[in-house]
C-alpha cells in the first residue's frame, strides 16, 4: 500500500469526545471505508479487463458486491491476526495492506506477485501481512485455519485467526470437523460465512437444509450471528465482537449476508439469474449505496467523490502498468520450491528429459 | 546399540524428539488415554500432558488439516493416522494442501509435518483395513514418503522426518511392529531419499521396502545358505524421493532384478522401479525385470484367501529362480523351494 492515496487508518482519536469530534471521526471512518471499497471495485474491474486482455489466466473470482463485507471484516483485525480465505480473495489481500501492485502482478503471473507467480488469483499469500493464503479447494482452508488457531493457543499468544468461506462451504465435511475441533479445544478463531446466496449457480436454499447458516454454530456450542454485509459499519461492529470472543478463547461463527454482482468467475455470464434479479442487483450495490450514504449524511458530495474516483482510477492504471512491466518467472526457477529441506535424489527433470544420461556407462544422472 | 522392537524404536524416537523440541507434539485418534491402537504412544500422555499428546475426534480431514495449519505457524506436529486406509479421508488435506503450500505460495510457508501411519495386510482385517496405498502419496511432488523396514531405520528416519521442514508421510507396517533389531542409542537422523544395500551380492538384485524389504533380506539369506546364491538386496527406505541411482548401479552389477512389493501390481511402485531399470540399465539386463506384488483383489477376510493374495517368501523365491533360469544361472545345489 506504498503509494495509494488514502486516509490512514489510525486508531480512533478520542480527543475531547465532543459531539462534533465524534461526528468528524465517524465521517472519516465512513470515507475511509468508501475509499477502500471503491479501490477494490476498480481493482476488480481492472482484473476482469486484464482477463479479457489475456494478461490474467486460469480462474478469476471477483469481490464485486462484496466490498463492504471485505473492508468491514478486515478493519476489525489487528495486523498480528491471521487471515485464511478462499479463492475470491483479491479484495482481502488489498484490505490487509498488501501492495496492490504485487496483487495485480500475481494475477499477471509475474515474479513480483505476492506468491511470485506460483499461486495466481486463488493462491495469494503474504506472511508479513499475515494473509495465510487464499485456497482454491472449497473448504480446504478451514482445517488449516483451525490448526493455526491451535498453534496460537499452544504458544499462549493473543492473536486471532479469521477464516472466511462462501455459503456453499458450510455443507462440506471439513466445515463440521473444523468447527467441532475449535469448539472442543476453545480455539481463538472466527469463522466467517460470506453468504452471497449462490454457490456458483446453486442457491443456499437448494443446497443447505438449514439455510440460516449462522445457526449451524449451535451444533458445536459456538456463538454465532448474522449481519448485513452491504453495510461496512455493521460488518465491522459484528466482526469486532466476534474477534473479542475469539481473543477471549472461544471460536465464533459470523454469517455475513453479501451480494455477488456478477458471475461466479469472470467467465460466468450467470444466465441462471432472472432479469428481475439482475435488475434488483443494482439496488444492492454496496459501493453505490455507500456513495449515496456519504452524500445524504453530508460527509461528502458528488464532485468530491468523482475526484476520488479519478484518483483511484489513475492509481489502478499505475498498478496494472507495474504488473505488465514485471518479468515472467524464469524457467530455470521451476524447481526452486520442490522442498524446503533439500534431499538427495529430488527429481528435477523437464518433460522429455531422460532419467539417465544417454550413455549407459556414464552413470546415473541426478 | 540396543536390541529392541520396531514399535519401541518408534516410541523412543517420538519421546526423544519431544524432549528435544517443545514444538513437537502428537495428534491422532486414541493416541493418549488409549495409548494408541498399536501402542506406539504408550506412556507419552502421562509424561507430556494433553497439550502435547492430543486425542482428536474421529475426523481425519479435520485433524490432519489442523496439523498442517499448526505446522505453517512453526509447530512440528506428528500426526498418527490409525491405518493408512483412513488417510483417504484426509486425502484433500494431504495432497491439495500439505503437498502444495510450500510451492504454491512461492516458498513463503513450510509444512514441517509428519504423518505416521501403518499399512499392511495379513491380519485378517478384510478389504478396507489391509491396503498398501503409499503409492498415492509417493506420486505427489511436495511430499516425502519414507518406509523403514528395520527398528534402526524406524528410529533414524522418524527423527529425520520430524526435523525435516517438509511434510513427510511415514509408512509403518502392522507386521513389522514386533520385529526386533539392533538400534543405535544416539539420535542421529537418517538421510531421507537414500536407499540402502542391506545385502551385497552379484547374482541378482532384489528390491523391496517396508515389510517386503524385510522379506527380501530373509529370502536372500536363506538362498545363500541353501543354494549358494549371492543376491543383492536393496531396501528403498524412501519412496519419494526415489534413490534411482542405487537401484541402477546394483543392476549394472547383477544384470537382473526382482521387485517385491506389498501393493497392487498394476501401476504400482514396482512398475516405477522396473521403468527406472529400463531407463538406466537397459543394456546391462540379462532378463526382464520381474515384479512380485499383491493379488489385484480387495483383500479377502478368510485366511486361505488372504494368504494367497499376499506375496509370500515362496513367491519371491520362485520369481528369483525363474529369472535366474531364464538367463542360464543354475542353482549350485537343490534348494528347499523347487
Amino acid at each position: 500500500m506504498t503509494d495509494r492515496k488514502r486516509t490512514t487508518r489510525k486508531a480512533p482519536t478520542r480527543a475531547g469526545g465532543s459531539p462534533a469530534a465524534l461526528k468528524a471521526e465517524r465521517a472519516l471512518r465512513l470515507l475511509d471505508f468508501y475509499r477502500e471499497m471503491l479501490f477494490i471495485r476498480r481493482f476488480e474491474e481492472r482484473a476482469a479487463r486484464g482477463y479479457t486482455q489475456a494478461f490474467v489466466g486460469g480462474y478469476c473470482h471477483l469481490n464485486l458486491g462484496e466490498e463492504a463485507t471485505v473492508v468491514g471484516l478486515m478493519s476489525a483485525l489487528r495486523p498480528t491476526d491471521y487471515l485464511f480465505t478462499n479463492y475470491r480473495e483479491h479484495g482481502y489481500a488489498i484490505a490487509r495492506g498488501i501492495d496492490p501492485k504485487r496483487i495485480m502482478a500475481e494475477l499477471y503471473g509475474r515474479v513480483d506477485g505476492v506468491s511470485k507467480g506460483w499461486g495466481g488469483s486463488m493462491h495469494m499469500f503474504d506472511l508479513t501481512h499475515r494473509l495465510l493464503g487464499g485456497y482454491g479447494i472449497v473448504g480446504g482452508q478451514l482445517p488449516l485455519a483451525t490448526g493455526a488457531a491451535l498453534a496460537i493457543d499452544y504458544r499462549g499468544g493473543d492473536e486471532v485467526v479469521m477464516c472466511t468461506m462462501g455459503d456453499g462451504t458450510t455443507n462440506i465435511g471439513a466445515f463440521h470437523e473444523s468447527l467441532n475441533i475449535a469448539g472442543l479445544w476453545n480455539l481463538p478463531i472466527v469463522y466467517v460465512v460470506i453468504n452471497n446466496h449462490l454457490g456458483m449457480g446453486t442457491t443456499v436454499e437448494k443446497s443447505s437444509a438449514e439455510p440460516e447458516l449462522y445457526k449451524r454454530g449451535a451444533s458445536y456450542r459456538i456463538e454465532s450471528e448474522r449481519v448485513d454485509g452491504l453495510d461496512p459499519v455493521a460488518v465491522a461492529t459484528a466482526a469486532q465482537h466476534a474477534i473479542e470472543v475469539a481473543r477471549a478463547g472461544r471460536p465464533y461463527l459470523l454469517e455475513v449476508v453479501s451480494e455477488r454482482l456478477r458471475g461466479h468467475s469472470v467467465v460466468d455470464p450467470a444466465k441462471y439469474r432472472s432479469a428481475d434479479e439482475v435488475a434488483h442487483l443494482k439496488d444492492l450495490d454496496p459501493v453505490h449505496a455507500m456513495a449515496a450514504r456519504l452524500v445524504a449524511e453530508g460527509v461528502s458530495d458528488d464532485v468530491t467523490l468523482a475526484v476520488l474516483d479519478q484518483e483511484v482510477m489513475s492509481n489502478i492504471e499505475e498498478i496494472s502498468a507495474f504488473a505488465e512491466a514485471s518479468a515472467m518467472p524464469d524457467v530455470s526457477t521451476l524447481f526452486d520450491y520442490n522442498y524446503a529441506t533439500p534431499v538427495p535424489n529430488d527429481s528435477r527433470r523437464l518433460p522429455g528429459q531422460p532419467l539417465f544420461a544417454a550413455n549407459p556407462t556414464s552413470g546415473a544422472n541426478q | 546399540m540396543t536390541l529392541m522392537s520396531y514399535r519401541q524404536a518408534l516410541h523412543d524416537a517420538l519421546r526423544s524428539e519431544m524432549l528435544r523440541d517443545e514444538n513437537v507434539f502428537l495428534m491422532g485418534e486414541e493416541i493418549g488415554v488409549f495409548e494408541g491402537s498399536y501402542k506406539i504412544t504408550a506412556g507419552l500422555l502421562a509424561e507430556f500432558g494433553e497439550k502435547r499428546v492430543r486425542d482428536t475426534p474421529i475426523a481425519e480431514e479435520g485433524f490432519t488439516g489442523a496439523a498442517i495449519g499448526a505446522a505453517m505457524l512453526g509447530l512440528r506436529p506428528v500426526v498418527e493416522i490409525m491405518t493408512i486406509n483412513f488417510s483417504l479421508l484426509a486425502l484433500d488435506q494431504i495432497v491439495n494442501h500439505a503437498a502444495k503450500i510450500y510451492g504454491m505460495f512461492g516458498g513463503q510457508a513450510t509444512v514441517p509435518l509428519v504423518i505416521r501411519t501403518p499399512g499392511g495386510g495379513g491380519q485378517q482385517l478384510g478389504a478396507t483395513h489391509s491396503q498398501n496405498i503409499e503409492l498415492y502419496y509417493a506420486f505427489v511432488p511436495g511430499l516425502k514418503v519414507v518406509a523403514p523396514s528395520t527398528p534402526a531405520d524406524a528410529k533414524a528416519l522418524l527423527i529425520a522426518a520430524i526435523r525435516d521442514d517438509d511434510p513427510v508421510l511415514f509408512l509403518e507396517n502392522l507386521a513389522l511392529y514386533n520385529t526386533k533389531g539392533e538400534v543405535p542409542d544416539h539420535d542421529t537422523p537418517a538421510v531421507i531419499g537414500k536407499a540402502a544395500v542391506t545385502r551385497e551380492g552379484h547374482h541378482l538384485t532384489l528390491i523391496g521396502y517396508s515389510r517386503m524389504a524385510h522379506v527380501a533380506k530373509k529370502v536372500a539369506d536363506q538362498l545363500a545358505d541353501h543354494d549358494g546364491l549371492d543376491i543383492e538386496v536393496i531396501d528403498l527406505r524412501s519412496l519419494r524421493p526415489l534413490d534411482r541411482e542405487t537401484i541402477v548401479e546394483s543392476v549394472k552389477k547383477t544384470h537382473a532384478a526382482v521387485v517385491v512389493e506389498d501393493d497392487w501390481l498394476t501401476y504400482g511402485i514396482g512398475a516405477e522401479i522396473a521403468a527406472t531399470i529400463s531407463d538406466g540399465a537397459f543394456d546391462y539386463l540379462d532378463a526382464p525385470v520381474r515384479r512380485v506384488a499383491m493379488a489385484e483383489v480387495p483383500m479377502p477376510y478368510s485366511k486361505t484367501l488372504e494368504s494367497a493374495a499376499l506375496p509370500s517368501e515362496n513367491d519371491v523365491i520362485q520369481a528369483i529362480y525363474q529369472t535366474l533360469d531364464a538367463i542360464g544361472h543354475r542353482r549350485t545345489k537343490t534348494g528347499p523351494h523347487d
